[in-house]
């Protein structure tokens, strides 16, 4: 499909990026018969070239272009140059992330009025709600099978699972199963039933967890108004003198520079990526970067509060095997201040390879109680811990003043301070992560300390108001009306569950207001 | 439950060839002094001094100290060093001062301090240090993405050639109901 359509040709919609928010919104505009480039920074890996290997496939499929870290989050200490873990591949992160599919809470929607004034936080309601969002929702669990939607059975408990059960059941946690994941449990959708291979973080070897690469993509493809050009990676957006956007630079493999010119342009590079796109944008006209009035462009960075508590046992365990996430605790995510934080954090099963256990347990710790816990490796059972984060002003992607990447272009550097209500709510998810393995008899717990982000969120976040934010409730950016942003930077609070499938459930969402307003000709 | 044989499988990896034949004659050093047999290693040194090699060795060992692993996989991690300090000089330089360092807070040899928490002591003094981390982050991967080291972590790393684990261990955990 390579070349299907003309650089020149500015009746396309050109969507940056092709993971959740990109790929789905790409797809599905071609479903609906608009002609569509979507331009993806990687390359094409398809399923038989993933690898079950944690630091081959890092090396394959990861973004490692030069970044930057500041702030007091221990990822600046621990990953100064990585600090965020995503993929820079056809299919984006959805090729990379674990499957957990979750709703956002209702009240997740209204933070601001639902939590109040809290100190330090820039607190926004969404412009929208959980009645708007529930058929996107719907449509998007469908698309991707997500487990326990749909008349689709839960996935299969592993062992990690069976001892996050048990110990959930010692404490009285009402709410844990094996969660709701974009994974089969039985073959749909042309797809097979998970094999429990254990490297879903690698890429799924048998597709049986969802991915725009082999999901949707082929689909848009299939139309013939699609096409995804790979190894092109969107320097700059360009506009005209009206202040609406007419097309993108973007640099092939080989580092050549090209324009395709465009109708509409939808970014979803992810939160660093796409807070730097617009800041690189900059121009005369909009001498603050592109759809940046407000000054939120790169603002308001959240990354979740996250954490692990792995632990060891007196008998074997073998948590590498089977689904690496299927299995959820969500008795904390309801907000019950009481606890001394606000909103709430999920508890979910994971677990890493022996290399990925060495570079993640206690970054930089060395020594023999390091050792003592590598030992264990076969003896242990892991949670990953993820709630909701402050928004903070402070926290935000900007460009590096000196540093310059492959094509002479600032690099984006991540600043990350933890609220303090990011930090109880951290203490109080490692006490109650310890606790449900205590129960089972744990003979060591290790609260481990957060990796490298994959949830990036809220750096081009949605507003009612122009003022507060960088678009609106279809993601159009509140300046340039035929500018759209269409992956989780434009989330107005991260709420307590991963992102994924509220993304893909926006994209679909933005898809069809697209769609719509060409076919009315307002875009 | 499926468990492994925690044992590792016998491999002369990195053993053999060139390093692998100057073992023989290797307890003989340059200077003619005779070495022990903690200094094995140091005759695997290509670019940096022999008693440097075999002292990152030693340090290699106080930094993932584990038991079971024998000191040929190590040195193959100093190996690496030892490879690097071949292209840079840079590099070669912050092996040297960083061992000649480590010996002079020793008092004389670091490999002569007896003890391991004492040596520990002498490497905490320095583990903000460029040398230090340099050695450290070589052997995050260096070890633990040892494929030959992988069974005595109980790991069996590659899956989905052999199905998965659905039909292989991965929900047969069996002394829950006695907790």
């Amino acid at each position: 499909m390579a070349g299907k359509f003309d650089l020149n040709d500015d009746s396309v919609v050109v969507v940056i990026g092709s993971g959740a928010g990109g790929g789905t919104l790409g797809s599905q505009l071609a479903i609906k018969g608009v002609k569509t480039v979507i331009l993806e920074a990687g390359g094409r890996h398809e399923i038989e070239d993933f690898q079950n290997d944690e630091w081959g496939s890092f090396g394959q499929i990861s973004w490692l272009d030069k970044r930057t870290t500041s702030g007091n989050w221990r990822v600046a200490t621990d990953f100064a140059g990585l600090p965020a873990w995503i993929v820079k591949a056809v299919g984006g992160s959805t090729v990379h992330w674990a499957g957990a599919s979750l709703r956002f809470q209702e009240h997740e929607w209204k933070a601001r009025t639902t939590y109040g004034e809290i100190a330090g936080a820039n607190l926004l309601d969404w412009p929208i709600d959980a009645a708007e969002m529930a058929p996107w929702y719907d449509m998007a669990e469908n698309k991707m099978g997500v487990t326990r939607t749909n008349g689709i059975p839960g996935l299969p408990g592993n062992n990690n699972f069976k001892i996050m059960k048990k110990g959930a059941d010692k404490l009285g946690y009402k709410n844990c199963h094996t969660g709701r994941m974009a994974i089969n449990s039985e073959p749909r959708d042309g797809r097979g039933a998970s094999q429990q291979i254990g490297f879903c973080f690698q890429g799924c070897k048998s597709g049986a967890k969802w991915s725009t690469l082999y999901v949707n993509i082929p689909e848009g493809e299939e139309t013939g108004n699609l096409e995804v050009r790979p190894n092109a990676q969107v320097l700059k957006i360009e506009h005209n003198d009206a202040g609406k956007v007419t097309g993108v630079v973007y640099a092939d493999k080989d580092g050549k520079q090209h324009v395709q010119k465009a109708r509409v342009v939808c970014v979803a590079g992810n939160s660093i990526e796409s807070p730097r796109l617009l800041l690189n944008s900059a121009s005369s006209k909009f001498p603050d970067g592109l759809a940046n009035s407000s000054g939120m462009v790169g603002k308001n960075y959240m990354r979740h509060m996250t954490g692990s508590v792995y632990a060891a046992f007196d008998n074997p365990v073998n948590m590498y095997r089977g689904t690496t996430m299927a299995g959820i605790i969500s008795d904390e995510s309801k907000n019950d201040p009481s606890r001394g934080f606000i909103g709430g954090y999920e508890m979910e099963t994971l677990a890493l390879g022996v290399p990925f256990m060495a570079a993640f347990l206690n970054p930089g710790a060395w020594g023999r109680e390091f050792t003592a816990a590598m030992d264990m490796y076969d003896h242990m059972a892991g949670m990953w811990l993820v709630g909701e984060d402050m928004p903070q002003e402070s926290n935000r992607i900007s460009l590096h003043a000196s540093e310059k990447d492959q094509y002479g272009l600032p690099v984006p550097n991540v600043h990350f301070d933890d609220h303090p209500n990011d930090i109880a709510m951290r203490n109080h998810a490692y006490r109650q992560g310890a606790a449900v393995y205590d129960a089972v008899g744990a003979t060591q717990t290790y609260p481990t300390p957060p990796y490298p982000s994959t949830h990036n969120l809220g750096t081009n976040r949605m507003s009612a108001k122009a003022s507060d934010g960088v678009v609106n409730k279809h993601g159009q950016t509140h300046d340039v009306p035929n500018l759209f942003i269409s992956d989780g930077s434009q989330f107005t609070t991260g709420a307590a569950e991963n992102p994924t499938l509220t993304i893909v459930a926006l994209a679909y969402r933005q898809a069809d207001h697209i769609a719509s307003e060409m076919g009315k000709g307002n875009l | 439950m499926r468990v492994l044989d925690k044992q590792m499988k016998v491999s002369r990896r990195g053993l053999l060839g060139a390093s692998g034949a100057s073992l023989v004659a290797m307890t003989v050093m340059p200077t003619g002094m005779i070495i022990g047999a903690d200094s094995a290693w140091a005759a695997m040194a290509k670019n940096i001094k022999p008693e440097t090699f075999a002292t990152l060795v030693q340090m290699a060992r106080d930094i993932y100290p584990h038991d079971r692993v024998a000191d040929k996989y190590y040195a193959m991690v100093v190996e690496g060093l030892d490879g690097g300090a071949g292209k840079s000089e840079a590099e070669k330089s912050l092996l040297e001062d960083g061992v000649a360092e480590l010996n002079k807070a020793a008092s004389g040899s670091y490999m002569q301090v007896g003890w391991e928490k004492d040596r520990v002591a002498l490497l905490q003094a320095v583990e903000s240090s460029g040398f230090f981390q340099k050695v450290r982050g070589s052997l995050v991967t260096g070890i633990y993405n040892n494929k030959d080291l992988w069974p005595l972590f109980g790991y069996e790393g590659e899956s989905a050639s052999e199905g998965g684990y659905i039909d292989r261990g991965f929900d047969d955990i069996d002394w829950l109901d006695a907790v």
